[in-house]
């Protein structure tokens, strides 16, 4: 047993805090919420120098040959700096791309992924809002020249600034078994017949409707087989969800700290509201659940990057992080006092990322059930 | 990060599964799994006391102890396999000798008592009860005010202890008393080892809420303690309470006693239908039982790292206070939850003819309200977790 991040992985995590710290600041983050784009073309060309982009993908393709569980740590840090760059977009497509992509898509996409000069988007899901197989009714309809690509991708992160979208279809319909008939492709973002239009969310981070509307893709575009695309969304989903685990958490190390410091700071009745044991009780509650729920995350992140079976605690580790992010985020606020329900204060920015975070590629209550079918109920 | 056991651990996992499961086929009617339910009954008591003989006879009371002593210096986390192991057999067999007096004698005794005490407790042969809370020191425990006074050769010990389980079975006492009430309240403390049957000591049950006999209120009256039973300095017992620092204490076993519960009650939705279907079908039931599965798993998570936070040389007061705050707590909404989806059945105790799992959540319900207070309420805790981890003001 060894429950210690590796040598590179703790410079990694200084690397990334040293830069969040120095290109990032809380100022830029509200620009950026502002911003249509949320891009800033400096820090990423910046991200990729220092091999982030291409962290997971291996040297022959350009890029670092590190681990998933490396990358847990970089998402750690920028969930604690509310980095709103298209890197987790970017970084959960390429996980299929590595796990099911030709060798021809590989030398393809992989190097200028690392390089920084693509920007992916992840159009996964439609009005129905899951993130089960059923969910998935965009159609692409085989023609002479490939595929056509009719329907409408909702919620879907990044596509403002996308050079590529993976996107997932539905090219056969099975009744019985929605997991068939399941086809990716990565299709370009400049084809024409998309129609991005911005949504407005609580956490301002650049979700869009994305419709297709008789966009030709042609077939050397389909990510994996045909027809079988639905196991590499699977795998997508079990490592985005445990890397916007290891996001929260990294969200809630800072909202645990700055309440913390802010609780010996402040004075009422003559004492520091710290020295109440009230505020105690809340905060050694957000520092436990927060660390405990980190511990799980990491456990749950060895499971899919050993490739074991994981699909129960990477669950538990989602429905339990996502719990605990909104209780610290609430009580954050909380412990603030009134500044904390202000636009101006830095609270706000975690408190809103987590009603949104807590949701994405599954709800707790998703992952509740899912956890009651893995233990065979 | 690499979660895994090595080889050796997993063979020595092994070997206590097999045992363990073993002594498990033993237990006797109405035995609920829980090591602290063993002074409840004359049965229990048996049990408890035959497979602490076996135990002694494979060496197993004293793993961890040093080697010179007969131990075998188990590392943490190999203590942890075993009280994991153990704990999620529901088997008893260790008491407060080996774990909580053996340390301080092995750190802070005399050689004298060393040879007299280690070897009996290794063997099993003498068994004990811990007189520390008082009346009026519970949590503020060294405000305790249990006198012992200087008599010859004795100290003759006046005053009153309380919660004190076991004390109606046990041949042993360990105990704090106060030596110098002039001193600073931790420091005019000491720690005693005696015989319990002998004259000046009174023994009256303390009935459980759940009518079973566990605690008892303990009275000295010119009490009489050699003192040479004194473990480390006279008015030094406060210190001498805090050794064990090379004993595992990532609370792992109060998990392992919710893994095995919680087994049951799966096990008693997958098989109990309800409107029709059965209750593991029901969407709501599935979402609490999911629930209850992902706070065990990752409070036990949490146990291994405190662990390896251990076996790294780290002392670990504050995250291993979050452990036991948190295997206490969700015992006790665990056990609430099992008997709310038992339904009305759920309320039915031990022998009633209509009890469902033997009546085990009706006891859990009221059995786990003592976990969140003894060895320090989840209040402590938070405490402990403010102080030293979170570094706050007074």
């Amino acid at each position: 047993m060894d429950l210690d991040f590796t040598e590179t992985q703790d410079i990694l995590k200084n690397t990334a805090r040293e830069f969040m710290t120095r290109y990032y600041p809380k100022s830029l983050v509200r620009e950026l919420e502002e911003d249509a784009t949320g891009f800033r073309e400096d820090i990423w060309k910046e991200a990729a120098n220092l091999g982030w982009l291409g962290w997971i993908i291996p040297e022959e393709y350009g890029g670092v040959g590190g681990d998933f569980m490396d990358t847990i740590v970089l998402f750690e840090e920028m969930g604690r700096a509310c980095f709103m760059l298209p890197f987790f977009s970017t970084v959960i497509c390429t996980l299929p791309i590595l796990n099911g992509g030709s060798e021809e898509q590989k030398r393809e996409f992989l190097p200028k992924i690392a390089q920084g000069d693509l920007i992916f988007s992840l159009a996964l899901t439609e009005p129905s809002a899951t993130y089960e197989a059923s969910g998935i009714n965009v159609r692409a309809a085989a023609d002479s020249n490939g595929y056509v690509l009719n329907g409408t991708k909702l919620f879907i992160h990044d596509a403002q600034v996308a050079h590529y979208f993976l996107c997932v279809t539905r090219t056969e319909t099975d009744e019985t078994k929605p997991e068939n008939g399941v086809t990716l492709f990565i299709v370009d973002a400049k084809s024409p017949g998309i129609i991005i239009s911005p949504l407005d969310t609580i956490a301002d981070d650049k979700q869009n409707e994305v419709i297709f509307k008789d966009v030709r893709v042609p077939g050397e575009c389909i990510l994996g087989q045909l027809n079988q695309g639905f196991p590499l969304v699977k795998r997508l989903l079990d490592q985005a969800a445990i890397a916007k685990c290891a996001e929260m958490m990294g969200g809630a190390d800072w909202v645990v700290e700055n309440c913390l410091s802010y609780a010996v700071e402040r004075v009422q009745y003559g004492k520091p509201i710290g020295s109440y044991g009230i505020i105690q009780s809340h905060l050694t509650e957000m520092w436990a659940e927060t660390n405990i729920a980190k511990r799980f995350t990491y456990y749950a992140a060895w499971l899919v990057d050993q490739g074991l079976p994981c699909c129960k605690e990477v669950s538990m580790a989602k429905a339990w992080a996502s719990d605990v992010y909104r209780r610290c985020t609430r009580m954050g606020v909380q412990i603030f006092g009134a500044i904390g329900t202000t636009r101006e204060h830095d609270v706000g920015l975690y408190y809103r990322r987590a009603r949104q975070a807590g949701l994405l590629f599954g709800d707790p209550d998703y992952h509740r059930e899912r956890v009651a079918r893995e233990m065979g109920l | 990060m690499d979660f895994r056991l090595t080889p050796e651990q997993e063979t020595l996992k092994k070997e206590f599964e097999d045992f363990f499961a073993e002594e498990a086929k033993r237990a006797p009617e109405g035995w609920t799994g829980r090591t602290a339910a063993a002074a409840d009954s004359d049965e229990n008591w048996a049990y408890h006391r035959s497979v602490a003989e076996k135990l002694a006879q494979k060496g197993w009371l004293s793993l961890p102890w040093p080697k010179e002593y007969g131990g075998r210096e188990h590392s943490y986390l190999e203590q942890l396999i075993f009280n994991e192991v153990r704990a999620y057999h529901g088997v008893p067999g260790v008491d407060n000798g080996p774990y909580i007096v053996a340390p301080s004698i092995i750190e802070h005794g005399s050689k004298e008592l060393k040879q007299k005490w280690l070897p009996k407790m290794a063997r099993a042969e003498i068994t004990w009860c811990q007189g520390w809370s008082e009346p009026n020191a519970g949590s503020d425990l060294a405000s305790l005010t249990t006198r012992a006074v200087e008599d010859g050769d004795d100290f003759v010990i006046n005053g009153q202890k309380i919660w004190t389980t076991g004390a109606h079975r046990a041949d042993h006492i360990f105990f704090l008393a106060r030596t110098d009430p002039s001193a600073p309240k931790h420091k005019g403390i000491t720690y005693f080892i005696s015989e319990i049957d002998k004259p000046g000591i009174t023994i009256r049950p303390l009935l459980f809420i759940n009518r079973k006999r566990k605690y008892n209120e303990v009275f000295f009256d010119n009490f009489r303690v050699p003192k040479k039973n004194v473990v480390g300095q006279v008015n030094q017992g406060w210190y001498v309470t805090m050794a064990g620092i090379n004993f595992e204490r990532s609370t792992v076993g109060a998990i392992a006693d919710l893994r095995r519960e919680f087994r049951w009650l799966i096990e008693f939705c997958k098989g109990t239908n309800r409107n029709n279907r059965p209750l593991a079908k029901d969407p709501l039931i599935r979402s609490k039982l999911a629930q209850l599965a992902i706070e065990i798993d990752t409070v036990r998570q949490w146990a291994y790292y405190v662990s390896w936070l251990q076996s790294k040389g780290q002392n670990v007061p504050a995250e291993s206070s979050v452990s036991k705050w948190f295997s206490s707590e969700l015992a006790v909404r665990f056990a609430n939850t099992a008997v709310e989806i038992m339904g009305l059945y759920g309320t039915l105790r031990q022998k009633s003819k209509y009890a469902m799992i033997q009546g085990k959540f009706e006891d859990l319900c009221q059995y786990s309200l003592g976990l969140t207070i003894a060895a320090g309420t989840t209040e402590i805790m938070k405490n402990i977790v403010a102080r030293m981890k979170l570094k706050l003001p007074r």
